[in-house]
C-alpha cells in the first residue's frame, strides 16, 4: 500500500494540490481531502470505461486495433476541408499544444470549452481588461468576496475553504475576518452562506452592475428598483463595496450565459475599474473544467488567440459568433470533427448535435459518452491526472503538475501520445 | 394540466458533478440530471409534488423530467434543469455573435406530466437525431 500525498485533483478549476490518495495493488483504494465531487472522480474513474479503439461499420461500433482506429483517424482528417478539432479543456496543456499542431497541418478550427462557458469573459477581457490576482493574494489579503452568478457550494466545492471565506491567510485570519457577498437569481447554497444576498431577476444583471456603478459613483438613480432590488439595497451594497480593504468578485456562468453575455462582463469588469478608484478591487471568473485555463494559455500562446482559433486559410483567424464551434455547428459548415476529453453531444444545443451527427465524427475520450454514440471512431485514453501526468493552469493561471497515480491498461496511452501519433501519420501521408 | 410561464436556468450541481463521474449512462447521473429543480410556491401552482415528472417546453423543444422541490429556494417563476443533454434539449442554440448559446435565462413553460417518460440518454440522443 503506498500513499501519494499532495496530489493535484483533476475536477475543477480549484485543481486543489492537497490531495492524498491511497494506493493498493494498483488500484485506488482510498482518497482524503477532496470534495465529495473529487472523491467520486477518483473512486470511480474506472466506471463506464472504454477499454478497446472501436470504429463504425453498417451503422454499429466494432472493436478494432489501435493502429486501425489511428488509420482511420487520419483518413476522415486527411480527407475534410473544414474539420473541427473541440474539448481540450480536461486534459493536459501537453496534449493541447500538439491539438494546435494538428489543427493547423489540417486547416481545421480549434475551439475549446470556453467557447460554452467563459469565453464571453475573455471577449470582454480583450475589451477592457482585468484587475486580477493569484488565489494567494485572495487567502492573505482579502476582506470582501462577492460571489456573482456562481454557487461554488455546488460547482467549486472547496472554494470558499481553500481561497477565500474560511482560508487563514498572513493578515486574515478566518471566516470572521472577511465579509462574503452574492449576487444571484436564486437562494443558493452559497448565498445562504453569505453575510450579504442579493436576489436579482434573471437577465439583470447588466442593469444592475449599471445601478451600482451609478451607486458607487454618487450618481442619483432614478428608479425605485433596479433588477428588482430597491435602489436603497443598491446603494447599501456600492458602501459595502467600497469600504473593503481588499475586495475581489468571483464571476461565473450566471453572467455569460444570461443575456447580454460578453456584455455583462464589460460591465462587471468596468465596475471593478470603478471601484479602484476608492479601494483595491479584483475580479476573477470561476473556471470550470480542471483544464479549461490551460486550454485558453496554450491556444493563446501557440496562435496569439484563445479559443475559436480558425486556420482554414493557412493561419490563425479569431472572430467568436463566427468561428466559434456552436456557430460553425449551427450553420451546418464542418465536415468532420474530432473531439478530446469531451462531450459535445451531452452539452451542445439540439442544432449542433445534429450536425455533427451528419459528419463523421473522433472521439479520444476515457469514457465512452454521449458523443461517442455517433461516433465514426472511438480511442478510449488514459485519464490525465490519475493514469498520465501533465500540466495544468489552476483558474488563477497558477500552472501545476498533475500526477500519473495508477498505471492505465494495456495499449491505453494519454492523449498527447495519441494526437502525437496521428499528427505524425498525418504528416508521413501528407509527405 | 395547468401550465405555467417561468425563466429556465441551468448550471452545475453536485448531484451533477458527480454523477457524470459515475459515467454519462449510470442512474446516478440520469437520477441526478434529467430533474427540474423548481420552487415549492410553483409546485403547488401546477398541482404536483416533489418527484413527479413534468414537461418543460421552450421555443427551442420540449423535455420531459422528474420535477423536484428546489434546495436553493425561493426563486418563484424560475426553474433550474442541471447542465446536461435534458436541458440542452430546450436550451437556445443562438450565440448573439458571441460563441456562446444561451443556456439561462430562457422563457419556458412547465406542466404535470404524469404519464409521460423520462427518456435516458440513448434514447434522448436517438429521438433528437430522428427529429432532424
Amino acid at each position: 500500500m503506498e500513499v501519494i500525498q499532495n496530489v493535484v485533483c483533476p475536477f475543477c478549476g480549484c485543481c486543489c494540490d492537497d490531495i492524498e490518495v491511497t494506493i493498493d495493488s494498483g488500484k485506488i483504494t482510498g482518497v482524503k481531502n477532496a470534495c465529495a465531487i473529487g472523491m467520486t472522480k477518483f473512486l470511480h474513474y474506472g466506471d463506464e470505461r472504454n477499454s478497446s479503439p472501436m470504429v463504425r461499420k453498417n451503422g454499429e461500433l466494432f472493436k478494432t486495433t489501435f493502429d486501425m482506429a489511428v488509420e482511420k483517424t487520419v483518413e476522415i482528417l486527411t480527407n475534410a476541408k473544414y474539420p473541427i478539432l473541440y474539448g481540450w479543456s480536461s486534459t493536459s496543456c501537453e496534449a493541447q499544444k500538439v491539438g494546435v499542431e494538428l489543427a493547423e497541418e489540417v486547416g481545421g478550427v480549434i475551439d475549446n470549452t470556453s467557447s460554452v462557458c467563459h469565453g464571453p469573459s475573455i471577449e470582454a477581457v480583450q475589451d477592457i481588461g482585468e484587475s486580477t490576482c493569484t488565489f494567494g493574494e485572495v487567502k492573505h489579503r482579502a476582506d470582501l468576496v462577492v460571489y456573482w452568478g456562481c454557487n461554488p457550494v455546488q460547482a467549486h466545492m472547496r472554494h470558499l475553504l481553500r481561497y477565500s471565506a474560511s482560508c487563514v491567510g498572513k493578515f486574515r485570519k478566518g471566516r470572521a475576518d472577511r465579509i462574503i457577498v452574492v449576487v444571484d437569481v436564486r437562494n443558493s447554497s452559497t448565498a445562504k452562506l453569505a453575510d450579504h444576498f442579493i436576489q436579482i431577476e434573471p437577465n439583470q444583471d447588466y442593469e444592475f452592475i449599471s445601478a451600482l456603478r451609478m451607486a458607487i459613483r454618487m450618481e442619483e438613480i432614478e428608479q425605485d428598483s433596479v433588477a428588482g432590488v430597491p435602489v436603497e439595497k443598491i446603494e447599501e451594497l456600492a458602501d459595502i463595496l467600497i469600504g473593503c480593504q481588499f475586495g475581489i468578485i468571483f464571476f461565473g456562468l450566471g453572467l455569460t450565459m444570461s443575456a447580454g453575455k460578453n456584455r455583462n462582463i464589460d460591465a462587471a469588469l468596468s465596475l471593478v475599474r470603478d471601484l479602484n478608484s476608492r479601494t483595491k478591487f479584483l475580479i476573477m471568473p470561476m473556471r470550470g473544467h480542471f483544464n479549461v485555463t490551460g486550454a485558453n494559455k496554450v491556444s493563446a500562446w501557440q496562435t496569439g488567440y484563445p479559443f475559436a482559433v480558425d486556420f482554414s486559410q493557412g493561419y490563425p483567424r479569431y472572430n467568436p459568433g463566427d468561428t466559434s464551434v456552436i456557430d460553425i455547428l449551427n450553420r451546418g459548415e464542418c465536415d468532420a470533427a474530432l473531439i478530446v476529453a469531451s462531450d459535445p453531444v451531452a452539452h451542445f444545443p439540439q442544432q449542433a448535435v445534429k450536425t455533427l451527427a451528419s459528419i463523421p465524427v473522433i472521439v479520444i475520450d476515457p469514457h465512452l459518452n454521449a458523443t461517442s454514440l455517433l461516433a465514426e471512431v472511438v480511442i478510449p485514453s488514459a485519464f490525465v491526472g490519475i493514469e498520465a501526468e501533465g500540466i495544468v493552469y489552476r483558474m488563477d493561471g497558477v500552472p501545476l503538475i498533475l500526477k500519473k497515480l495508477v498505471e492505465p491498461s494495456n495499449g491505453i496511452h494519454s492523449d498527447e501520445a495519441i494526437l502525437r501519433m496521428i499528427l505524425t501519420q498525418i504528416r508521413k501521408r501528407r509527405g | 394540466m395547468p401550465k405555467l410561464k417561468v425563466v429556465l436556468i441551468t448550471g452545475r450541481s453536485i448531484g451533477q458533478g458527480q454523477g457524470k463521474e459515475y459515467g454519462k449512462f449510470s442512474e446516478k447521473y440520469k437520477e441526478n440530471v434529467a430533474v427540474c429543480e423548481i420552487d415549492s410556491s410553483d409546485l403547488t401552482k401546477i398541482g404536483i409534488t416533489s418527484g413527479q415528472h413534468v414537461k418543460v417546453t421552450t421555443y427551442h423543444g420540449s423535455v420531459v423530467v422528474k420535477g423536484v422541490k428546489s434546495t436553493q429556494e425561493p426563486h418563484p417563476g424560475i426553474i433550474f434543469i442541471p447542465c446536461g443533454p435534458w436541458a440542452n434539449a430546450v436550451i437556445c442554440p443562438k450565440t448573439h455573435g458571441t460563441g456562446m448559446p444561451s443556456l439561462k435565462g430562457i422563457p419556458a413553460e412547465i406542466e404535470p406530466a404524469p404519464e409521460e417518460k423520462v427518456l435516458g440518454l440513448r434514447e434522448l440522443v436517438t429521438q433528437t437525431l430522428r427529429e432532424g
